[in-house]
Formats: structure tokens, C-alpha cells, sequence
């Protein structure tokens, strides 16, 4: 067999991921797949996408048969639902993994940064983060993943961002800082403004960051009332 | 840790020749007995739906009653004779008999192992051949449900190695298929595939099919248990992924039904209780306490009205269990999330007659309330289960609290995370406007924390 394309390769990953989603979608309880399941995820941290349907899935599975369970696999589905922050992925991950397993020292150190995140703790979750490279670098996209948690954060709790918040909240300083603020307003609609001796101001605009899920989350749990009586306070 | 967890059966080893009690022959056969079998049988032929849902629910609760108070029924070989050794009578009356045991009795791990068996026939049929037969949506239920109810008792049988006999150790080892997890989702799974009943409910909201109209009953001549049973497969599922943790997956498999409307899950007050109770617990895990404080609210009012009509029914010490267990759950709730206008009067005056004063020492998150909480869930929640088969090697433990310590230390997790946030909610109620720097002092912590505590607010629970 001939060397393949980078198309033709695509193209066989997509038929690869399309067969796991339908497999988990018709056929979830079945020990066979496990081995399909562990790829996928491998796949999907080189190839930065995620399912969370699928990773669940897999856990299961290794609550049916912890003897099958691969460490690394779980530490890599953990970090892929932590990026996928604010859904509440990792904890759902948490709810299937063995209490004996979650004390080792990687998945106290995950949990602990997902704590971080939780509370809005940036730059403590920075710290540890780069405590933990060997973990969160085996993870492409992860600092983006973050990043972007982090602006959607902001975006809903500031109507203008004193820079010194933002450069703590995404890690980025200086002129890398300046890079990405200009990419920003040229791209994203960001505008940049001088402040009262504090350095620049940032107003996002609210609408982008806003997904759909929690658009309705949000509508369920707080009356608009609410979300205007909170505003005048953040400033 | 609680210990009123413990889950309630008698001990694992249990003496195999003391149980059933002295006296007990399985081949004598009562006429009241031979009577009952015959008529019964005669029904689910004629498919007299009524009759046999009277016989079912009320005649074999009476005879039990004053015949097999605490003794099985007769066995089937004995009572086939009346029931021209009908094959699939046959599988539903063991159904019965080995229900009959579990709550009269306890079960030996042989008996367990024959009752999956049981199922495992009995469904083989439903799947596979052509049924002719309508039975009452409660006995379909029944069944599902107790089917559940077995493959958690036996998770939790068999998660207690420590005094396990020779015997019961060599079986389990030989019967290593019976109750397997994979088995009992397997079950549940093509029970909603081949009843195909997903795509009935859909199509049923484009008045393409009739369903609930006919509370799943078939008037065109046909059978309407494989439907039926397709439709309570997706509350057996919800709940069996509940025993595992898995909350998310579990309220996908309710998705079909809508539950802010009337439907076939509640023809069964059995099924309507387990189906909201699990919802609502699936979403206190999820942290979505405002779904879980509006159904939990529902069902309680439900119950207080109806429960009277249900006082002589054999569910009707379940109702009130679980009806119990309803209102620590929304007591929890409305400590995380207080919601003053989703509550109804009568609910409420329930809630503060039971847990008024808990509640507000919930509410000061001190260490008296962590415990409060550790109570009231552990009294509420699911018997969760370890579904992976047990180490035969030495030594031997018992391991059947490890599933619900691990669901009881996160639930702790989440608590402890709120703290902060109640602090928050406590000021806003005084303070109308604040300056950010003026609360972050009052509450002793930074700004920054202060800032993203809104945050969570806004995205995960209420004001």
C-alpha cells in the first residue's frame, strides 16, 4: 500500500470518527468498542475536537472493567473536559472515576485546577498550570481553550476590562499582550481605550461570546431583573 | 458518614437452610391458588385488561397476604398443570413469584441467579416473537422496575465479599453472566430500540400515531407490552444511570419524554415517582437547582393530594418513602439555591414541618451544616452501585459503600463551593448598591474572587 494522502488520511479519520459517534449513538453497552473509544480520544486531543458523549461512554466502561482502564486515557479526557469550560464536563468525568484513582497525584493536581477555574481563581490556575506542563501540554489547544473561557468570563462580568485583569486572566503580557489586543480589535470588534491612569480599558462586545446552552441556562435560573441589578456593582 | 445508608437486606450470609420457612412445600398448590392461576391465565388470553389488572394488583396482594405471608408462592411446576404448561404464563407467574420473594423474603444467591434467568426468557420473548397479549401498564412497569431493583440488590449482595461461603463464591465465580451490567443495559436498551418507541412518540406529536391518547393500550388488535415495555426501559435506564454516576447519559434517555406533560409514565403513580424523583436527582448533581426545585415541587404536590387514594395499594409504603426522600432532596436544593416563588404553599408548610430548622442551619456553612447536608443526602439518594464484577483473590472486602462514598464526597465538593457564594447572596439582599470594593472587604476577600463569584451566579445558579 502506497503512502497516503494528508486527504486521503483526513478523510479515513473522518470515517473513523463518524463510525465511533454512531456506535456510541446505537450501540453504547458493548465492551468491544472500548478500544475504539480509547482512539477516539487519542484523536481527538491531536486533532482538537472533542465529544463528550463518546469520553463518557468510555468511562463507563471502565467502571464495567477497571482492569481495562488506561490512566493516561482518563487524565487526557479530563483535561479535554476542562476546556471545555463553562460546561460542566469535568465534573460529570469526575462522577465515573474511581475515588482511589482520583488521588493520584496528576488527577489531584487537575482537580485542583479545576477548582481554580471555578472560582475565578486565573492566576493561581496559571501558576499550577505551568507547575503541570508535562500534563497540560500533551494536550494541544489547551491554553486557547482556557484563554477563551476566560475572555467569555469576562465578557459577561465587565462592561469595560482594566488591563491588568485580562493579562492575568489569559497569561498574556507585555507586547505578546499588545499582539493579541490588536488582533483583536481588528477581527473580534474588541475597542480599546485609555483608562484614568490604570492603562487601557477593553470593552468586549457581549453578544459574541455568548453560546446558545447557556443563554438558556442563564434564562432559567436568573430573571433579567437580576443579571441588571448585578451590573451597576462590577462597574 | 452516615450510616443509615446501610442498605437494607438481610446479611449476605444468611443461613440457606433456615430461609424459607419451615412448613413450605413448593408442590402443594392452595385451591384458592389453582382458582387464581386459572382465572388468570384464562384472562390473558381473552385480554381482559381490567380483570387482570384487579387480579394482579389486588387478588395476589390478598392471597399473599393470607397464604405466603412469609413463604414463596407455589412453584410453577406444581401450578403448570392449571395452566396448560402455557409456557409464557409460565415466565410471567415466576416474575411474580420471585417478586413475591424478594420483598416477603430474602433471596439466596441461587434464587437471584434463577430469577435472571427468568428475565432473561421472559424478555427473550417479548424481543423475538410475536406476543399476543395486553397487559396493564402497572404489571409492565412492575416489571421493569423490579428488574432494576434486582440488579442493584445483587450489585450490592455482591459487593460484600467479606463473609461470603465457599459455595456462594464458587457460584458466583461459575454464574459470572448473571445480572452483568452489560446484560441488564443490554436489555433495557433493545427493549426501546425494537419497540421502536422513540419514533412513536415523535411522530405521535405530528398525529401520525396514537400512544398516550390510548395510555400505551393497542385497540387495533394487537399487543401493546413491547411498546410499553420500550417506553418504561427509558425510566429503567434513566435509573440505572443514576446508580452509576452517570447523570448527564441518563437524563438524555428520558429526553423522549416530556415530563411538563401527562403521559404514560404517569398511569403508574410507581412509575411517575421514580421517573421524577431520578430527574430531579440527575439535576441537583448537575447543579441545576431550578429544574430540580420546580419538579421536585410538582411531584410533592401531586403526591399530597393523591396519596390517600392509594392506601391499600402494595406501592403505597414506597410512595411515602420516597415521597420523604423528595423533600430532604428539595430541602438541599433550596439551601444551595434559595427560590422562594417556585415553592407552593402547601409544599412549603411540608418542608418547614420537616426540615425547617435544618435548613437554616444549612445556611450558615458551618461544619454542623456540612453534616446536615452528608445527612439529608445520604438518607435521600440512590443505592448507587460498583457494576464491575468482584476480586476473588485475599483478602476479601466489602466494597459495596464505595459508589456512594464517591457521589457523597463530590456532592461535599459542590457544597463547600457555594459557600462563598451564599455569603454573596446574603449582602445583596441587604445592600441594594455596593461598591465591588466595599462587599469584597465585607466578606474578606479579594475583588478579583468577588468579581468571577457573580460569574457563577449568572451561569450556574440563581440569585
Amino acid at each position: 500500500m502506497g503512502r497516503e494522502t494528508p486527504k486521503q488520511q483526513q478523510q479515513q479519520q473522518q470515517q473513523v470518527s463518524y463510525t465511533v459517534e454512531q456506535l456510541v449513538a446505537v450501540n453504547p453497552y458493548n465492551p468491544d468498542i472500548l478500544p475504539d473509544l480509547e482512539n477516539y480520544v487519542n484523536e481527538q486531543v491531536s486533532s482538537q475536537t472533542y465529544s463528550l458523549d463518546a469520553n463518557l461512554c468510555l468511562l463507563r466502561l471502565y467502571q464495567f472493567e477497571p482492569e481495562r482502564m488506561s490512566t493516561q486515557i482518563v487524565a487526557r479526557i479530563l483535561v479535554k473536559a476542562l476546556m471545555a469550560m463553562p460546561a460542566p464536563d469535568f465534573s460529570l468525568c469526575l462522577f465515573l472515576i474511581p475515588e482511589r484513582l482520583q488521588m493520584e497525584e496528576q488527577f489531584k493536581t487537575l482537580i485542583v485546577l479545576s477548582h481554580y477555574l471555578e472560582t475565578g481563581r486565573f492566576r493561581q490556575f496559571w501558576d499550577e498550570a505551568a507547575k503541570s506542563r508535562h500534563i497540560v501540554e500533551a494536550v494541544p489547544g489547551f491554553e486557547q481553550a482556557i484563554q477563551t473561557y476566560a475572555i467569555h468570563v469576562l465578557s459577561l462580568t465587565y462592561q469595560k476590562i482594566p488591563r491588568p485583569v485580562l493579562a492575568e486572566a489569559i497569561n498574556i503580557e507585555g507586547l505578546s499582550l499588545d499582539k493579541f489586543l490588536e488582533h483583536q480589535a481588528a477581527n473580534s470588534g474588541w475597542i480599546l481605550e485609555k483608562g484614568h491612569g490604570r492603562g487601557q480599558l477593553i470593552i468586549l462586545p457581549r453578544n459574541e461570546f455568548n453560546h446558545p446552552e447557556l443563554k438558556k441556562s442563564a434564562a432559567d435560573s436568573v430573571p433579567l431583573e437580576h443579571i441588571t441589578r448585578i451590573f451597576p456593582i462590577l462597574g | 458518614m452516615a450510616t443509615n445508608y446501610d442498605y437494607e437486606e438481610a446479611p449476605a450470609n444468611y443461613d440457606e437452610t433456615h430461609r424459607q420457612d419451615l412448613g413450605y412445600d413448593p408442590n402443594f398448590v392452595p385451591d384458592s391458588v389453582k382458582s387464581f392461576v386459572g382465572h388468570l391465565y384464562r384472562h390473558i388470553r381473552e385480554k381482559n385488561v381490567y380483570e387482570i389488572h384487579q387480579m394482579y394488583e389486588i387478588s395476589f396482594q390478598t392471597l399473599s397476604d393470607r397464604l405466603f405471608k412469609d413463604t414463596p408462592w407455589p412453584s410453577v411446576d406444581a401450578v403448570a398443570h392449571y395452566v396448560d404448561n402455557d409456557q409464557v404464563f409460565c415466565l410471567l407467574y415466576r416474575e411474580m413469584w420471585f417478586r413475591h420473594l424478594y420483598a416477603r423474603l430474602s433471596p439466596t444467591l441461587k434464587q437471584r441467579i434463577d430469577s435472571w434467568d427468568n428475565y432473561c426468557s421472559l424478555f427473550q420473548v417479548v424481543l423475538h416473537r410475536v406476543v399476543n397479549m395486553q397487559l396493564p401498564n402497572q404489571w409492565l412497569w412492575d416489571m421493569v422496575d423490579e428488574f432494576v431493583y434486582q440488579f442493584q440488590s445483587f450489585c450490592q449482595y455482591r459487593a460484600k465479599m467479606k463473609n461470603k461461603s465457599e459455595q456462594e463464591i464458587a457460584l458466583l465465580r461459575q454464574y459470572d453472566q448473571a445480572w452483568n451490567v452489560y446484560g441488564v443495559l443490554n436489555y433495557l436498551q433493545a427493549f426501546v430500540e425494537k419497540s421502536n418507541i422513540m419514533q412513536i412518540l415523535e411522530q405521535e406529536k405530528e398525529g401520525l400515531e396514537q400512544f398516550t391518547a390510548t395510555d400505551g393500550y393497542d385497540y387495533s388488535g394487537g399487543s401493546n407490552v413491547l411498546k410499553v415495555l420500550g417506553y418504561f426501559s427509558m425510566v429503567g435506564l434513566l435509573r440505572v444511570h443514576c446508580l452509576l454516576g452517570d447523570y448527564q447519559t441518563g437524563l438524555k434517555c428520558l429526553l423522549p419524554i416530556d415530563i411538563s406533560q401527562q403521559g404514560v409514565y404517569t398511569s403508574v403513580i410507581g412509575s411517575h415517582i421514580t421517573t421524577i424523583y431520578h430527574y430531579g436527582f440527575a439535576n441537583l448533581m448537575l447543579r441545576r437547582y431550578v429544574e430540580a426545585i420546580r419538579e421536585f415541587n410538582k411531584i410533592l404536590l401531586y403526591i399530597y393530594k393523591t396519596k390517600q387514594f392509594h392506601q391499600k395499594s402494595p406501592q403505597y409504603e414506597q410512595i411515602l418513602k420516597k415521597n420523604e426522600q423528595m423533600y430532604a432532596l428539595l430541602a438541599i436544593c433550596l439551601s444551595l439555591c434559595p427560590q422562594v416563588k417556585l415553592v407552593e404553599e402547601t409544599v412549603n408548610s411540608q418542608l418547614r414541618e420537616k426540615y425547617g430548622e435544618k435548613m437554616a442551619r444549612m445556611q450558615r456553612y458551618d461544619d454542623e451544616a456540612f453534616a446536615i447536608y452528608d445527612e439529608l443526602f445520604s438518607y435521600a439518594c440512590p443505592k448507587f452501585i460498583t457494576p464491575s464484577a468482584p476480586s476473588f483473590e485475599e483478602p476479601l472486602v466489602n466494597y459495596n459503600q464505595d459508589a456512594y462514598r464517591l457521589q457523597l464526597k463530590l456532592f461535599l465538593y459542590e457544597v463547600k463551593q457555594q459557600q462563598l457564594l451564599s455569603g454573596v447572596r446574603t449582602f445583596l439582599k441587604v445592600y441594594s448598591t455596593i461598591s465591588l470594593g466595599k462587599l469584597a472587604n465585607y466578606m474578606e476577600v479579594d475583588e478579583p474572587t468577588l468579581r468571577w463569584t457573580f460569574f457563577f451566579f449568572l451561569m450556574f445558579l440563581c440569585i
